[in-house]
């Protein structure tokens, strides 16, 4: 293999190995973002706040008891779901997925 | 037709079903019957992963407990379903993507380590026999209640049709078996929810009928409950009794265990590709939530309808479920002060009435007037909800032991023929051990089930984590996290819940927190020990390194899941 040759390939291997870092950066930004919502919904709003949002009224359900036993659990599925599109354009922006 | 032959019709069809399907998906492999091949599609596996998450707590027990402990029941409702979150952003991509059978495999190979290998394999038993004896237990009850049969004849029913399936089929059998299931008891589950919403709120939707006013009046149903419950004596049903620290301690137990569960994570190795792990997992809560958002609902209407009907109305006026009830002891009454009233308030001196909480499942068709086939139908659905997670527990147990201790350590030599017989003999002999402690239960199994979530939090959990998230974690570091969360756990679990060490109360709850909340401190306890040997400790090898780095790409994980 002669010199240039190995160079682009180096220099290939570094774009790669870049690309793959910044793919792992931005996955862990959106876990972190993710986790965030997931933790304000059910620790936040169903224990931590749950009495100040309590003399708010949603129709019949106080809002703390609300998100406690029904909220959450629907911004939970939103979460995963919203991680899955997220995620497919991720991987498809890096090349990394699958064929 | 009455209520015995519309069970006996109903069940004995769901049988049916499960069997032809056990037949026609039988395993031929080692990599079907522990992965079912590895080519389920995400929507099947999400079907399949709510019906093995669901056990018969979930189905008969959930609701009703929530309806005593009305607030503080989100524990339950939010730990139970928060969990999928961190499965299907932090494990379940990258175990899929690692490509091997079992929990135990992964832990073993990420930490290069046999002893890290047997120490999960130690904490996968633990937690799946502690966990399907629960369920043993559970099938024996909805038999014996249902089609009046003792129930160790239930149990021994229930423990042929699992060897039926499970033994045969692995998971191939289990998967479809489970699809199956899960369309059962969902329907099981919302039939009732359904009628008794309209004929209270006149709303068809449970999860909004809850928030809705009462039929006929301009109240709302939770205020009046609230109302009910105060003039009683009991706590506002909005507000709950437990203490902060604890309901947040026990939800992220509950959370943590959750997603730590080896039956749960071995589901997201039989899809084929990396993001169908991700959006399987999406279906499952979608799946999960749907009875999930529908238990508080059944339970302020179950607990509205027992006040209503039986708060200080004449004994002689009661209808006829009550009686029924009576005789099976789970409903029991004392007129203790001679007035032929029944007088339940919180006060328990005063208080006249007795209920078993898991009535409040089986019994509502009845309690709401529905007709016979909902009946026999819940009892199918709670039938379809036990038999399901106790086979995917004992497929967990069978793996653990043929895949991760013979194949892996003991006979590395052991031919795929001779591996797939061994994973059999260990299911059978699984299903044996899983019958004879639903036969003879150990008193402490309902109190071990709600803490096997705190063992798994306590155990795997952050060893899989730390495995995918942090390169720098050794095996040193891993295997004492393990044992020190595991160990502080049950010392927990022996001080306060069996008080092996003298009597103990409430009061004395280290911070305040339960047993079943402490799991969360035992997992920070193993972080902290995790991280602290492992930098006293050499850094993993750089195979192992490059091997994490691996995982965290989704491309190349067909090529992955061969050996």
């Amino acid at each position: 293999m002669d010199t240039s040759t190995q160079k682009v390939k180096n220099s290939d291997q570094k774009e790669e190995k870049s690309s793959l870092k910044k793919y792992w950066s931005t996955n862990l930004k959106i876990l972190a973002f993710l986790l965030l919502i997931w933790f304000t919904v059910s620790y936040g709003f169903g224990i931590l706040l749950v009495e100040p949002l309590n003399s708010i009224k949603l129709g019949g359900f106080k809002l703390g008891f609300w998100f406690a036993q029904q909220g959450s659990i629907y911004v939970f599925v939103v979460l995963i779901f919203a991680y899955v599109w997220r995620m497919n354009r991720l991987d498809k922006e890096h090349d990394v997925d699958e064929k | 037709m009455d209520v015995q032959s519309w069970t006996y019709l109903i069940v004995g069809i769901t049988f049916m079903i499960y069997m032809g399907i056990a037949l026609w998906a039988r395993a031929g492999s080692t990599k079907e019957f522990y992965v079912a091949g590895g080519g389920v599609s995400p929507l099947a596996n999400g079907m399949a992963t709510a019906a093995d998450w669901m056990s018969a707590a979930s189905f008969i027990s959930m609701a009703g407990l929530i309806s005593f402990m009305g607030y503080d029941g989100a524990v339950y409702l939010m730990g139970w379903t928060g969990g999928y979150v961190l499965l299907a952003l932090l494990l379940a991509p990258y175990l899929r993507k690692f490509g091997k059978f079992t929990v135990p495999d992964f832990i073993g190979d990420r930490y290069y380590s046999q002893a890290a290998r047997t120490v999960a394999v130690i904490c996968a038993l633990v937690v799946s026999f502690t966990y399907v004896a629960g369920q043993m237990r559970g099938v024996g009850v909805v038999f014996s209640r249902f089609l009046e049969v003792n129930i160790n004849t239930g149990v021994m029913i229930g423990m042929g049709l699992v060897f039926f399936y499970a033994v045969l089929g692995g998971m191939k059998g289990i998967t479809y078996t489970q699809v199956a299931q899960y369309c059962i008891l969902i329907f099981a589950f919302m039939v009732p929810a359904i009628f008794i919403s309209i004929q209270l709120t006149g709303n068809a939707i449970p999860q909004l009928g809850f928030g809705s006013t009462i039929t006929g009046s301009e109240t709302y149903l939770l205020d009046k409950l609230d109302g009910l419950s105060t003039e009683l004596g009991f706590a506002e049903y909005t507000s709950g009794t437990k203490s902060m620290i604890d309901v947040f301690a026990i939800t992220a137990a509950l959370m943590v265990g959750t997603a730590g569960l080896p039956h749960v994570i071995v589901r997201f190795f039989t899809v084929p590709k990396v993001k169908d792990a991700r959006l399987s997992a999406g279906y499952a809560l979608l799946f999960i939530a749907i009875l999930y958002t529908t238990a508080p609902a059944i339970s302020a209407f179950a607990r509205t309808n027992l006040i209503e009907t039986v708060s200080n109305k004449p004994y002689d006026s009661m209808p006829e479920w009550f009686s029924k009830w009576e005789t099976t002891g789970l409903i029991g009454f004392e007129d203790k002060n001679q007035d032929g009233k029944i007088q339940y308030v919180a006060e328990a001196s005063l208080n006249e009435l007795s209920i078993d909480r898991d009535i409040m499942v089986l019994a509502n068709p009845e309690i709401a007037n529905l007709p016979n086939w909902v009946i026999a139908l819940v009892a199918a659905g709670g039938l379809a909800a036990a038999l399901s997670t106790a086979a995917g527990l004992l497929l967990v147990i069978s793996a653990s032991v043929s895949h991760d201790l013979l194949k892996k350590q003991l006979m590395p030599n052991i031919s795929e023929k001779g591996e797939l017989f061994a994973a059999r003999i260990s299911a059978a002999f699984a299903v044996a051990v899983a019958g004879y402690f639903g036969i003879n239960p150990p008193g402490f199994v309902a109190a071990v089930v709600a803490l096997a979530f705190g063992l798994a939090a306590a155990s795997f959990f952050p060893a899989i984590i730390m495995g995918i998230f942090y390169k720098r974690m050794n095996r040193e570091g891993a295997i004492a996290g393990m044992v020190a969360g595991l160990l502080t756990m049950l010392f927990y679990m022996l001080k306060f819940k069996f008080n092996l060490f003298g009597e103990t109360t409430a009061a004395d709850w280290w911070l305040g927190i339960s047993p079943e909340g402490f799991g969360t401190v035992a997992m920070m306890v193993n972080v902290v020990a995790s991280i602290l040997v492992c930098h006293m400790t050499p850094a993993p090898p750089s195979e192992v390194q490059d091997m994490v780095e691996d995982i965290r790409y989704p491309r190349g994980a067909g090529a992955a899941q061969m050996h």
